[in-house]
Formats: C-alpha cells, sequence, structure tokens
C-alpha cells in the first residue's frame, strides 16, 4: 500500500476510474445468475470471475447498487461467537477483511480497533468466559477483562458503580472492527465488472421458470434469461424471493433500526456494547457516533423508523455516556433483516439443483460479506459445498441440528 | 404513540403489549407438522394474523396487522372473531 500511494502522488495525470459498472443489455443467457446486488451478490461475483475464472455472470439488482441492508448496516465486524462452527466461519471472515484494501486496490478504511462488550451481571460474565474459551480454542484474540481494565479501554464510559447498571467487567475483542460498507461494495463491483461479470442496477426478478429441479429461466423486468446456475442473497427479501422458486425459509422479516449524531471530537476509539442496555456505539471516522441496538419486538417488512426504538437506542447510548445528552441526531433508518430461529445463515444447496442460498443473514451479515461471497462462489465453481458451510446447510431444520448463536444478534453484541 | 386495542381493556399504547408470534398454521401438537410449527412460522408481506398479550391484565388476544404498512385492521380475543 504505501509504495502504491507514493506512486499514485506522483503521478502527474490521474485518469479517474469509474467504480460502478455501467448498466448493459441483458444477454439471452448466463452461466450464473446472482440475484442482489448487496455486498454478499457482489462479493460472490468478484470471486466467481477473478479467481474461478466463471466470466459469464450476472448480478441483478432491484434497485440500486448495494442500497439495501449492505448500505444500512452499522458495520461490526467480530468472530467471538459462541459456537465452533460460527467462530471458524467469522474469523475467515475478518482475516479477509484484514487485506481486503490491498486485494481490491480500494480503501475500505478497515480499522481493527478492538470491540469491548459490558457486562452487568455474574451471569453475563459467566457466558463471556465460555466465549472467551472458545474463541481461544479457535484461535481469536478474545478475553474476559476487569473492571479496571473497561476503564482503560474505555475512559469515558459511565461505570454506573452500584447502579441499576453497573458494569462487572467485559469482553473485549482485540481483532474486532469496523469498515467502510460502500467501498466494499464498489471495489467488490469494479473488479467483477473488470472481468466480465454484468451488473443490472433496477433489474428486479419476478419469477422463475423450471423444468424438474432445475431453474432453467429468469424473469425480471427486464426480460427473461435462461440461467445455468442461480445464487439468491436478497437480505431482508429472502423468504419471498425463495418462495416464488418454490422454497420455503424458515426466515421471519423484522426492521432493524440504528442513528447516528452530529460529529464531535474523538472521544471513542473502540466499538463498546452492551448487552443489558441492547445498545451499542461506535465513533466513525468522522467523529459521527453510530448507535445500533436490538430488532423491533414484532415482524415488520417495512423501512421506517420508529421513535420508540431510537428513544431506546438513546436512552442506552446516555446511560453509557451521559454527556451525550445535547447532542443532535444526524441520520436515522432501518432495514429490514431476515431473521432465522436459531440466529445462524442459511448457506449452500437448496431443494433445486442448480439455485443456491446465501440467506438468513438477519443482523448479522455485513462481517460476513467477503468470506459468505469466497465461499459461495467456490461451491458454484465446484458444485460442491465446502466443509466450512456445511453447518449451515438448509437441512439442518430438518434434523433439529440447530446452531444456537445467540452470541449474533446485535442486542446481545 | 402506537395504540393496540385490547378487547377487554380498550386501546393502549402498544408497549404495554408483548408479541408472541404469528397464528401458525401447522399443528406442534402432530408430530408430522411438528417441524413446520417449530420453524416455519408465518411470514406474509401481507396481513398476518398474529398473538399478542396485554400485559399488565395478562389478556392473550390476536391482531391482524398488515406486515408492510404496519395498519393494525382488528384485535379480538382468541376464536372470538367479530363478524
Ligand atoms: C440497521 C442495521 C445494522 C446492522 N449492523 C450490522 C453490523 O454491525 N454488523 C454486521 O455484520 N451486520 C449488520 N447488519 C446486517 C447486515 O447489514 C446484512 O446482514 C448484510 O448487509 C446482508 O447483505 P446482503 O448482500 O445479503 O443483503 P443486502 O445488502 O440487503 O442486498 C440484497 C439486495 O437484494 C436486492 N433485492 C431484493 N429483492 C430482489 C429481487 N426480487 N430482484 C433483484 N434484487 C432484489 C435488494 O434491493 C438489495 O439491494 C445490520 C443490518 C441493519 C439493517
Amino acid at each position: 500500500m504505501p509504495f502504491s500511494l507514493l506512486k499514485y502522488g506522483l503521478r502527474s495525470r490521474h485518469v479517474p476510474f469509474r467504480d460502478i459498472p455501467p448498466t448493459p443489455d441483458l444477454k439471452r443467457s448466463y452461466d450464473v445468475v446472482i440475484i442482489g446486488g448487496g455486498g454478499h451478490g457482489l462479493a460472490a461475483a468478484y470471486y466467481l470471475s477473478n479467481v474461478h475464472g466463471i466470466r459469464n455472470v450476472a448480478v441483478l439488482e432491484k434497485g440500486y447498487l448495494a442500497g439495501g441492508n449492505t448500505a444500512r448496516n452499522t458495520t461490526t465486524i467480530r468472530s467471538n461467537y459462541m459456537t465452533e462452527e460460527s467462530v471458524r466461519f467469522y474469523k475467515e471472515g475478518v482475516e479477509l477483511f484484514e487485506t481486503m484494501s490491498r486485494d481490491l486496490g480500494f480503501n475500505v478504511m478497515f480499522s481493527q480497533r478492538g470491540q469491548l462488550t459490558l457486562a452487568h451481571s455474574e451471569a453475563t460474565l459467566r457466558s463471556f468466559h465460555l466465549r472467551a474459551e472458545m474463541g481461544k480454542h479457535m484461535g481469536t484474540r478474545i478475553e474476559v477483562v476487569d473492571v479496571q481494565t473497561v476503564k482503560e479501554l474505555c475512559p469515558h464510559l459511565n461505570l454506573d458503580l452500584g447502579g441499576q447498571h453497573e458494569v462487572m467487567g467485559g469482553l473485549w475483542h482485540a481483532d474486532g472492527g469496523t469498515a467502510r460498507h460502500d467501498a466494499m461494495a464498489w471495489g467488490y463491483a469494479r473488479h467483477a465488472g473488470a472481468r466480465g461479470g454484468e451488473i443490472h442496477q433496477r433489474t428486479e426478478v419476478t419469477g422463475f421458470e423450471q423444468a424438474g429441479d432445475r431453474v432453467t429461466h429468469v424473469r425480471t423486468n427486464r426480460g427473461t434469461i435462461a440461467v445455468g446456475q442461480v445464487l439468491q442473497a436478497v437480505g431482508g427479501l429472502n423468504g419471498q424471493v425463495a418462495a416464488m422458486a418454490g422454497i420455503r425459509l424458515p426466515i421471519r422479516c423484522f426492521p432493524l433500526q440504528a442513528m447516528v449524531t452530529q460529529p464531535l471530537k474523538p472521544f471513542l476509539d473502540i466499538l463498546v456494547s452492551s448487552a443489558n442496555l441492547h445498545t451499542y456505539l461506535v465513533q466513525s471516522s468522522r467523529g459521527e457516533v453510530v448507535i445500533g441496538g436490538g430488532s423491533d419486538p414484532y415482524q415488520l417488512a417495512s423501512t421506517r423508523s420508529t421513535l420508540d426504538q431510537k428513544e431506546h437506542l438513546a436512552e442506552g447510548a446516555l446511560h453509557l455516556f451521559p454527556f451525550l445528552h445535547k447532542v443532535k441526531l444526524l441520520r436515522q433508518w432501518a432495514g429490514i433483516t431476515d431473521m432465522t430461529p436459531d440466529y445462524s445463515p442459511i448457506m449452500g444447496a437448496s431443494p433445486l439443483k442448480n439455485y443456491w442460498l446465501d440467506c438468513g443473514w438477519g443482523t448479522w451479515g455485513f462481517k460476513a460479506t467477503p468470506v459468505a461471497g469466497k465461499r459461495m462462489a467456490e461451491t458454484i465453481a465446484t458444485g460442491r459445498v465446502p466443509d466450512v458451510l456445511k453447518p449451515f446447510d438448509l437441512s439442518r431444520f430438518d434434523s433439529f441440528a440447530l446452531l444456537n448463536e445467540m452470541g449474533a444478534t446485535a442486542a446481545s453484541h | 404513540m402506537k395504540l393496540l386495542t385490547c378487547p377487554v381493556n380498550g386501546p393502549r399504547n402498544i408497549t404495554e403489549f408483548q408479541y408472541l408470534g404469528p397464528v401458525r398454521a401447522a399443528d406442534a401438537e402432530q408430530p408430522e407438522q411438528l417441524i413446520e410449527a417449530l420453524f416455519y412460522a408465518e411470514n406474509p408481506l401481507g396481513v398476518m394474523r398474529e398473538w399478542w398479550r396485554h400485559t399488565p391484565s395478562n389478556t392473550v388476544l390476536i391482531a391482524e396487522r398488515h406486515t408492510v404498512s404496519d395498519q393494525i385492521l382488528a384485535t379480538y380475543l382468541p376464536n372470538r372473531k367479530p363478524a
């Protein structure tokens, strides 16, 4: 990176490049059609074209590129999960973020500043010990820390000693961090486009034509296309799109909300979350404080924010940092999340032979974008589901082999 | 403030209620429907029948709500759907 930066700085004539490839006419057929131009779909297109040499690929996006949950998330990247299967998978995801700027030649502003989750009870501390031991066993940097260390990691935090939410310790995950979500999506799109991958914005999949247990054609608002293989990665609408292909998914839609404050002087250089208060905060490189929390309490497929939930987030934020009380909110928003019963994604095969799933990402899928894209591309290219994805197969619900991952939700970050 | 009408207590702030999930077509008591009842809950983009509980009075009720517009169309006690 430093050398290329120098070269870039010294070059007298810089020709600007276009990040997002223009939308061409649809061809009559593609080897692979990816439904959903969010981070997951774009990452898969990138790996298919750049690693596996499969170039006749179209990404179909009904809105604009990466305007779904990829644009709406709070960009927490971490691998401090509960189950061995999840830690293994998310750890590979964090590692891909570590080299992403270099791999894509695109600054995704990955900042591995560490994540601290606060415990306000003995019970939470006990569960943290379990997560720390599992993490260490799998080779992630994670440990339980005492109040003194919490103070050192986050000097401005209100510890509320003796109060209702007394801080009793925390889970420190040094590998945790954030990255610029849009940059990641644009980087993948640019490289996929450079190798022949086509990205079709404003192209909505409206149905399928099937023969036996295969999809033969994908219907869109711009015409019908013949397909070799299909990957579905449509974020909040995964249940609905799968239903058009005749596949039932164990998914329910819930909105997840977040907000940012006006920019402030830097005071918070780590990610901090509270399991009790269902709130987490991170200060962006622009100085804004990004505040997120738990999902809305009932099923909804709408991206409208609610006052209740915003008040709840503000309450949690003020509890942790009372001096924020006069700070103004700059923006607030919501995204629809596709929640599974065991808080784990559904990746791999579907009941149809040439239709692959990358679904059920709920509130936790941003951090998984590179690894899901890489492994789903591998699956499509080789026709074989790699071991690291096998635990996430749709069939786990039929055999009660659930991957209970309460460590996955935003609420218990 | 969003309101939900409890069939016993009248319109109340929705924060007084607990959401208990969709009314499921599959029956958890039937072994062949168990997986369906446990994992494949209703998730329509449209009107859904769902269980709610008014916590102060412990009244369990059914609401019909549109899952895109969030409009509540009716609330009633189980098995007492008004004509
Ligand atoms: C407020 C909020 C905070 C979050 N915070 C975090 C976090 O801190 N860390 C984390 O890891 N995760 C977080 N998440 C979750 C994360 O954002 C998602 O899991 C992830 O972005 C999913 O990526 P995706 O590419 O699968 O889906 P998306 O980015 O949603 O992309 C799917 C695309 O499919 C398109 N589409 C839908 N239907 C069709 C159709 N019929 N035809 C064509 N295209 C279609 C949509 O327009 C959309 O652009 C958060 C989510 C929200 C809402």
